[in-house]
């Protein structure tokens, strides 16, 4: 009953996979943006806010249109980027991961500039009085005292990668061992009959790596913390 | 040398100071809200002035009129915070080494361990700064500042957020650093006798504007129409010399052309001038000697002026036989009854155990003559 089908593990290999690399590659231009958006004020920036948020405002369904548009083969931007580096989204797993991290990016940049804002100005103050040009007091200062919340963000981004349905089907489909991930998985077995069980244990798996992420990230969280001494 | 001249338009408050100054502890003394932490903002480059030009030892770090503004990082200007402002991620090592990674000069650079050693910080080194009481960590943010190998050091209220114990604890560790690093240090208080104690030239500053610049006894006396309103903040500085300590009473003698001031506990034993703070509310006033009275400071003085209004409270204005002034506090009803006007004679009497040995600064003879050749 619960050993899973050739089918099914490759799905959880495949979630797992597109969820890391959704959060890894989506980490620094994350940071970025949410550096940005906390300590700039340039026209613009209300904009670029809105525009962040956008994923978690719109139907998934019509984010992941908007990226088959953009992105696809006929594409604007997909068709470029085919003819001229060989990169291609639509029906690839690299697409499920596109997809994933543009809908997690929100939650990840909130989460991140939440903590930056926390940052204390004066110690950046501080940093550059003491002969520190601003990179390196963004490296040595900023995202060291910021990193609870990059932590958060990232497990938030990895976790909405898992759980990622519609824009992922809309924009890349759901083509077993190469877009079919746990959720779809579960999607297809509820459609056809005797399709429960199969369900069933996927949504095991699911919650067990939900619960393994969010232990992990109160573990670094709380390391994280003492080593500040943000708690005794 | 520093020339500071730098206006910033900040809501309704307009700042608009200059002065210069030279070695040494220059303080900027004035109440809060005076424009004290601006200046420093401007002078460390954490704010832009709208019009301005600052210089130090020559080098121009701001100057709107030929567009120059250095940023902060390459301004070699220490900062100390009123609340230290200590990475709290790295040791106290790493935070006394921080500024090290950045200063690309070789040579003359202040040694880690005379830091270490004059602020006595050796036992702190393993620590973080949430380990840290407020004393050590100011005395680490200190060191941190000096190990930049600054062209001059800022200290905004570096003492505001200490108690009393911890403030004499750290006073005499500013005064090595002056001695030993000789670098100039341009120091923020609102606190009369720390810079008393320390300075030797005092900019005071009052509503964005420089008020008086010059030596302290000079430039704290002359504030221009001391308020009733904070008059437990009023007090003039003497300069006098040291006497005899009485060992019997455990009472130290200061000579002034005025009359012997006695002062509870015994003075820094090298000290010979010193600087003594007297508060107003800590002077009576007589028409005739007294005696069978319990205070022992009585001061020839005339009355200079009278400055009173409605309130029961009048400031007044005592000049000394050497010129110097003396505040002192009565209220009106006293001041009628005593028939007391502008140029009668009178003594002033200070209570001796009002005072005593903290808020003493030492006069440092060489710039004292420094000063008065300007």
């Amino acid at each position: 009953m619960f050993a899973l089908s050739p089918e099914e593990v490759t799905a959880v290999r495949l979630s797992l996979r597109i969820a890391a690399v959704a959060t890894i590659v989506s980490l620094p231009f994350g940071i970025a943006a949410a550096y940005a958006v906390a300590r700039w004020r340039f026209p613009g920036r209300a904009l670029l806010d809105g525009l962040i948020h956008l994923p978690l405002v719109l139907p998934p369904v019509v984010t992941g249109f908007l990226l088959l548009l953009l992105l696809g083969r006929k594409g604007v931007l997909g068709a470029f980027l085919a003819d001229h580096f060989g990169i291609v989204f639509s029906f690839r797993w690299t697409g499920a991961a596109l997809a994933s991290a543009v809908m997690g990016f929100p939650l990840m940049v909130r989460a991140i500039r939440l903590s930056i804002e926390s940052v204390d100005r004066r110690l950046e103050a501080a940093s550059g009085t003491l002969g520190a040009p601003p990179v390196a007091t963004f490296f040595l200062i900023t995202l060291p005292l910021a990193f609870p919340g990059i932590v958060v963000g990232s497990i938030l981004s990895f976790a909405k990668a898992l759980g990622e349905f519609g824009a992922t089907i809309t924009f890349v489909s759901n083509i077993p061992g190469e877009t079919q991930t746990i959720s779809a998985l579960i999607y297809t077995n509820t459609q056809v009959p005797g399709g429960d069980a199969g369900a069933m244990r996927l949504m095991l798996v699911s919650i067990v790596i939900a619960l393994a992420a969010l232990f992990v990230s109160e573990l670094v969280q709380r390391r994280a913390r003492r080593r500040l001494a943000l708690v005794p | 040398m520093i020339e500071v001249a730098a206006s910033l338009q900040q809501g309704a408050f307009l700042l608009d100071a200059a002065f210069s100054c030279d070695s040494g502890i220059t303080a900027l003394f004035g109440r809060s809200g005076s424009g004290k932490s601006t200046v420093i903002a401007i002078i460390a480059g954490i704010r832009r002035p709208d019009r301005g030009r600052v210089a130090v030892n020559g080098q121009v770090l701001v100057d709107t009129n030929a567009k120059i503004w250095l940023p902060p990082h390459r301004r070699r200007i220490g900062l100390v915070f009123q609340d230290s402002q200590l990475f709290p991620h790295l040791t106290v090592r790493q935070n006394l080494l921080y500024g090290r990674w950045f200063s690309r000069h070789g040579g003359d650079e202040i040694g880690f361990d005379a830091v270490v050693s004059t602020l006595d910080i050796g036992a702190l080194l393993p620590r973080r700064p949430p380990q840290l009481s407020g004393g050590e960590k100011q005395r680490v943010a200190l060191g941190r500042a000096l190990l930049a190998n600054p062209a001059l050091l800022l200290m905004d209220e570096p003492l505001a957020s200490l108690d009393m114990a911890r403030k004499i604890e750290i006073l005499p560790l500013i005064e090595n650093v002056r001695d030993a690093f000789g670098i100039p240090i341009l120091y923020v208080s609102h606190a009369l006798e720390e810079v008393a104690r320390l300075a030797n030239t005092v900019v005071v500053l009052d509503a964005g504007r420089v008020v008086a610049c010059g030596p302290p006894e000079a430039a704290l006396g002359s504030s221009p129409q001391p308020s009733v309103r904070d008059r437990f903040s009023i007090a003039s500085v003497l300069n006098v010399s040291v006497g005899p300590f009485d060992e019997r009473y455990g009472l130290t003698l200061l000579r002034h052309p005025a009359g012997d001031i006695f002062l509870s506990g015994r003075i820094r034993p090298h000290l010979q001038d010193v600087r003594v703070v007297i508060k107003a509310i800590d002077v009576a006033l007589t028409t005739e000697p007294p005696r069978q009275l319990s205070i022992r400071t009585v001061l020839h003085a005339h009355i200079g002026a009278i400055n009173a209004d409605e309130r029961a409270v009048a400031v007044i204005d005592l000049v000394l036989p050497d010129g110097s002034r003396l505040l002192a506090l009565a209220t009106r009803k006293a001041l009628d009854e005593l028939n007391l006007a502008p140029g009668r004679p009178v003594f002033a009497l200070i209570k001796t155990v009002a005072m005593d040995e903290r808020p003493v600064g030492a006069v440092d003879t060489r710039r004292a003559m420094a000063g008065g050749k300007r």
